[in-house]
């Protein structure tokens, strides 16, 4: 019986998804179109932008969003040294174990580990938010609509709600967050980190530092890729020139 | 045995016991093709090309990737992350898929427009079909293997179809997920199935080959080719064409690859699948998108999923719901328009699929499933009937009469040289 039920439900998930709804409303509004360094044929990353958007990162969004997927050693492509990265490593403590003696242990994190969520399990992560839970970062520049011109938009897009709309305790009204209502406070203020490269520290520079280190995390292969990309359609682009010559060549015999 | 001498004594002695040698000289090289095929008669090699890439790279993807619930997201970006070039392997893999259908779409239309499915090469058009069929399944469980929330929705959905099948639908639906929900077990199946399901249809692109080298390829005028004046050994004329051909189309594909590798998939398959929170709208790859926009156009469930089907369906029957003896639309003025028109028909049902299932899309989404149906069920067998098709020309070397189409009078003003 339960069996039967749990597939009628799904059906009518199925049809109810098959067949729409005024889902519409929820859709975000289309941010803004930023330039970035690492857009187009030979984009690569604003190394400054990286190292400061992971400062950003560890000082203010990590307090509640983990970034599971990136491990410290990948640090190194932001233009951190081996120390430099075993250093920041450092300052996280893992679980690790268990040992000889069958115990589990905390030790001092290694460049092969990846970064320390900021909670045990969703659970925990939902208690300390009011019942949201702040997601995971590492994909986040390919996992929303318009990628980091999103992730921009949304961080330096707090504004004052409607006047016809009451925001509910514990939520913000953002500008470009799907439904305007969100769970995150607004969290880049002037000043809110102390850039180590003395970059004034303005929301916008914070949010466009983070919005690039947050399209790194998420496609940390960009720079390669589209060097890579380069010779490939160079080679393809010569290659065909000659086919087309050698087709010309063939065929000519044949008309 | 009527074997070709090879000067080769080893590769003599393998023929003599196993005519390999002799049969790919007989089907690769010595192969005649009509003379006048152009550059949309590549498609098949094209596609075939595709096959392979998308089998060999599927197959080093499958070295790395884990089908569990919950490693199976994770394990997807190892690949993009650690494994060397796995980034490149995936990009390959994944829009490898769109362009498969993209080729094979073309090639499909290519024969909708010269009449290629008409006697004597029915049977090779359906085998065709078949390929289709096969290529939509294993498209679709190669969706849900990353266990996105796309991926996730997505299986939910189509394999939901299966509930509108009377009396045991929903037993058919269980039997499918291998439990009451989509979990471990169906991702399981599913990439048992994505890796077997490629061989198969490698099994069936052997038939349609077999299947086309005995009746020959069809050409732009539609007409048999009488005699060796007609046609052009395969090797090297089709060789180097088709291969030309390929070149350009790979250079597509890697512009995709490594500078829009996720623009033809969507954002929502970058979040780990969770079967508690929907997405705001579930959308198949743009491949499906014509069929999706059909299933919907309905507003019954078994209504919609039959006239899915049926959509391909009718493809199948098509060399017997075309009346028409003439194959090529070039001699054929009124099935030309209803082509063109088709076309737009099924571009208009992408779009709509792309859309949300409300206000003004239902009724458009209507409007091109009733014509689509319109064209195959009651268009094609009338027009055969009512269509004062163009004079053939006698053959493809010497289209003796005028105005025979556009390339019938452009062949005339180019001189062909008669062996």
């Amino acid at each position: 019986m339960r069996a039967l039920k749990t597939a009628v439900l799904a059906a009518a998930v199925g049809l109810g998804l098959g067949f729409g709804s005024a889902a519409s409303a929820a859709e975000g509004v289309v941010p803004p179109d930023l330039q970035w360094e690492h857009e187009g044929l030979f984009g690569t990353f604003d190394r400054g932008a990286l190292q400061r958007g992971l400062q950003v990162y560890t000082e203010v969004c990590a307090a509640c969003h983990g970034m599971s997927l990136v491990a410290f050693r990948n640090l190194a492509d932001l233009g951190f040294n081996e120390d430099e990265v075993r250093a920041f490593a450092a300052r996280y403590e893992v679980m690790d174990g268990p040992n000889d003696a069958g115990e589990m242990f905390a030790r001092a994190a290694l460049p092969a580990d990846r970064f320390v969520s900021p909670f045990p399990n969703e659970q925990a992560a939902r208690a300390a938010n009011g019942g949201a839970l702040p997601p995971d970062l590492s994909l986040m520049a390919k996992a929303r609509p318009y990628g980091e011109n999103y992730i921009y938009a949304m961080l330096t897009g707090y504004i004052d709600p409607p006047a016809d709309l009451e925001v509910p305790p514990g939520q913000y009204y953002n500008a470009y967050f799907p439904g305007h209502l969100i769970g995150m406070p607004p969290v880049l203020q002037p000043d809110g980190v102390a850039y180590a490269d003395g970059t004034t520290a303005s929301p916008e520079r914070m949010a466009r530092d983070v919005a690039t280190f947050l399209a790194w995390t998420a496609e940390p292969m960009l720079e390669e890729r589209k060097q890579t990309g380069l010779k490939v359609i160079l080679f393809l682009i010569v290659f065909a020139g000659l086919m087309y010559g050698v087709k010309r060549r063939v065929w000519a015999s044949a008309h | 045995m009527a074997a070709q001498q090879f000067k080769n004594p080893v590769v003599r002695w393998i023929d003599s016991r196993l005519p390999i040698f002799s049969m790919m000289n007989h089907e690769y090289n010595e192969y005649p093709m009509p003379r006048n095929v152009n550059y949309l008669w590549s498609f098949g090699a094209i596609a075939m090309l595709v096959l392979i890439v998308m089998i060999v790279s599927g197959i080093f993807l499958a070295m790395h990737y884990t089908p569990h619930t919950d490693y199976a997201f994770e394990s997807v970006e190892r690949i993009m992350r650690d494994v060397n070039f796995g980034w490149l392997i995936r990009y390959v893999h994944m829009n490898g898929a769109s362009m498969f259908f993209i080729a094979v779409y073309i090639h499909i239309f290519r024969g909708l427009y010269y009449g290629s499915y008409k006697q004597p090469r029915e049977l090779l058009w359906m085998i065709g079909v078949v390929i289709l069929l096969l290529m939509m399944a294993t498209a679709f469980m190669g969706y849900v293997l990353p266990w996105g929330q796309m991926s996730f929705w997505g299986a939910t959905v189509i394999t939901n179809l299966f509930s509108a099948v009377p009396l045991v639908g929903d037993e058919i639906v269980v039997w499918l997920w291998g439990g009451f929900s989509i979990d471990n077990p169906t991702l399981n199946r599913f990439f048992a199935l994505h890796y077997l399901l490629p061989f198969v249809i490698l099994g069936a692109v052997f038939l349609h080959v077999a299947a086309l080298h005995v009746v020959g390829s069809n050409n732009p005028l539609g007409i048999d080719t009488k005699g060796p004046q007609d046609t052009v050994p395969f090797n090297p004329f089709m060789t180097i064409k088709d291969g030309l051909a390929m070149v350009v189309f790979v250079l597509v594909w890697a512009a995709f690859v490594f500078y829009a590798p996720n623009y033809l998939g969507h954002p929502d398959n970058y979040i780990p699948a969770n079967p508690l929170v929907t997405p705001a709208h579930i959308v198949p790859e743009w491949y499906f998108l014509p069929f999706y926009a059909i299933l919907r156009a309905v507003p019954d469930k078994l209504g919609g999923v039959v006239l899915m089907f049926g959509a391909i369906a009718v493809l199948f029957v098509l060399p017997w719901l075309d009346t028409s003896r003439v194959r090529s639309a070039r001699f054929r003025p009124l099935y030309k328009i209803f082509f063109w028109l088709l076309v737009i028909c099924s571009l208009t049902l992408g779009y709509v699929g792309a859309m949300p299932a409300e206000g003004i899309w239902v009724v458009i989404g209507r409007i091109a499933t009733a014509y689509y149906f319109f064209h195959f069920l009651i268009l094609l067998p009338l027009l055969g009937k009512l269509e004062r098709p163009r004079p053939l020309p006698a053959s493809i070397s010497q289209p003796v009469l005028r105005g025979g189409g556009r390339l019938a009078s452009g062949t005339v003003a180019k001189p062909m040289e008669k062996s």
